[in-house]
């Protein structure tokens, strides 16, 4: 009879315990379906040289991170000096991927705040973008040598993500 | 279906000498009033693509239209955007195995409850029924019964 007694005071603590752990959820974090799955195929100009042409091809055979961005996003600038310091270390290929952007606006921030990226892809119509399923730059995507799609940060990059999730990933897939 | 879209833009086309910017066609322009309305815009997320400001829900507005104009399905312009953002990306997500508490959820709830409702309901009138009488209860209930007799009597 006691034990029955306590079944309500248990549904409650359930549904206390769910809406606890809801609001330590970010729903602007969608799961993306492209994890594990092949990096879709682009190719681009480049945004320096626009003779010139970057593309999914040149991703293959090393562990490369993507980073979407662009000039008019204010969350890429408190990331750059992550992306700037880790293309230092030289531990990871980052290429960029320059998105909805105006290149004389993008070469001077790359002029103003550094060059973290081996290349960046200028995808001024967004259309690569849409492939990749960005919806919120910064984007960084985690593609390993076989060009599949690992993991996805969606927003900044952080000294936390980047130290908890994505370098450890990084260095487990070049094994 | 394919055969009509290319019959609207043909004649669409001819008609294309009289006004330059024609409007799109009635049908197509209907589909596509619905379709957008269907998708979700992850920017604002409770807005649909076609209540949307944002810069992404303007291109994936274009992005629909001219796969509607390239005669493509509904269900093929869905499976493009779902592939992409994912299942979040539908009002109506599609049922399959990720989305099945959402949908089945609401139903298993309701299930529980009735069956708690029921299970107590039942239990409630049995008892009340079949629970015999203590001894303290019987003696009392014979005091009263003997006292009503008795006053039956007087």
């Amino acid at each position: 009879m006691r034990a029955r007694s306590l079944i309500p005071l248990g549904i409650f603590a359930a549904l206390v315990a769910l809406l606890w752990a809801g609001l330590y959820l970010n729903p602007r974090e969608v799961p993306s379906p492209l994890i594990d799955k092949p990096a879709p195929e682009f190719v681009l100009p480049q945004l320096q040289d626009p003779t010139r042409q970057v593309g999914s091809k040149d991703l293959l055979g090393k562990v490369t991170l993507l980073n979407v961005w662009a000039s008019w996003c204010a969350a890429c600038r408190d990331e750059h000096p992550l992306l700037v310091a880790l293309a230092k270390t030289g531990r990871v290929n980052i290429y960029g991927l320059n998105y909805k952007d105006t290149r004389q606006d993008a070469l001077r921030w790359l002029n103003d705040l550094g060059n973290p990226y081996l290349v960046s892809a200028f995808d001024e119509q967004g259309n690569v973008g849409i492939d990749y399923g960005v919806y919120g730059v910064p984007e960084t995507y985690v593609i390993d040598r076989a060009g599949i799609i690992r993991y996805k940060v969606i927003g900044p990059l952080t000294e936390e993500n980047l130290r908890t999730t994505v370098l450890p990933l990084v260095r487990k897939l070049e094994g | 279906m394919k055969a009509v879209i290319s019959l609207v833009l043909m004649l669409y086309a001819t008609a294309g000498w009289a006004a330059t910017s024609a409007p799109h066609d009635a049908a197509l322009e209907t589909r596509y009033r619905l379709l957008i309305s269907e998708l979700r815009c992850l920017v604002c997320q409770n807005e649909s693509i076609s209540d949307s400001h944002a810069d992404l829900a303007k291109d994936l507005r274009n992005q629909v239209r001219v796969m509607m104009e390239d005669g493509k399905t509904d269900r093929e312009i869905t499976d493009y955007l779902v592939a992409r953002y994912g299942d979040f990306v539908l009002f109506r997500p599609r049922f399959k195995g990720t989305t099945a508490a959402l949908w089945l959820g609401p139903f298993i709830l309701v299930g529980l409850g009735a069956l708690v409702l029921i299970y107590s309901v039942v239990r409630r009138r049995r008892r009340a029924g079949d629970v015999p009488l203590t001894g303290g209860e019987q003696q009392r209930l014979r005091s009263l019964l003997q006292d009503v007799q008795g006053e039956g009597k007087g």
